[in-house]
């Protein structure tokens, strides 16, 4: 079981903030692609990847990194700290 | 080195106090970002990811302190919902010359704005919406 995570725009486009979800996906990227299939609130919200930014296990990660012992996986705009 | 992330407004001052403190420390650079009022901006809300955030600022402070042997370090952010002439957050450091408190607050400042989780929302006469991240905050982390 994965725990995802969605923030800021991402999170309103998809209407929650956290789901557990089962998957076989091996990389991010594989774990984009089954979410995009689900729902049309998905498939907006992963329209486009450069706008998006990627952490396994609350670190910053690229959407080709591996999910091998991934326990969460949070998708999310750019930052705008500071 | 101290990391605060917290909701509740902060004292720069009060927060300064024995900043720093000790022998062989010349130098103090403190910067502090406020809410704007431009653009008839009426509030803004900072949303991050609770389990990442410390860990995040602590790495970068970390690295500020290893590169420009910092004597000190104080980062404090704040989230949740900002009126306009509040404080956001602050960075100081404190070193033997001024050149690396300087240095490195201006480190610890490009990396916040682009690589700690935190995402603004500005509600204005329009309404609220997403401040967008500027390709210039990506590109300043180059000089680093």
């Amino acid at each position: 079981m994965l725990d995802v995570l969605y923030f800021a725009w991402v999170r309103e486009r998809i209407g929650e903030p956290r789901e557990r979800i089962e998957t076989e996906a091996a990389t991010v990227a594989e774990l984009v692609d089954e979410l995009r299939g689900r729902e049309a609130r998905y498939a907006l919200a992963f329209s486009d990847l450069s706008a998006l930014r990627v952490a396994i296990d609350q670190e910053l990660a690229e959407f080709d990194s591996p999910l091998a012992g991934a326990r969460e996986v949070a998708f999310f705009p750019p930052m705008t700290g500071g | 080195m101290r990391v605060e992330v917290q909701s509740e407004p902060f004292d720069p001052a009060t927060e300064l106090a024995g900043f720093g403190a000790k022998g062989d420390v010349g130098a103090i650079v403190t910067f502090t970002g406020i809410v704007r009022a431009t653009g008839g901006l009426t509030g803004m809300e900072i949303e991050h990811y609770p389990s990442m955030t410390a860990k995040a600022i602590e790495a970068i402070a970390s690295e500020a302190v290893a590169r420009w042997g910092l004597d000190d370090c104080l980062v404090i952010h704040r989230y949740g919902v900002l009126s306009p002439g509040e404080q956001i957050m602050m960075v100081a450091t404190a070193s033997r010359h001024r050149a690396a408190a300087f240095e490195a607050a201006e480190f610890l400042m490009d990396y916040l704005k682009s690589r700690a989780p935190f995402w603004k929302k500005e509600t204005g006469p329009d309404g609220a919406t997403w401040v967008a991240a500027k390709d210039e905050d990506e590109d300043a982390l180059s000089r680093w």
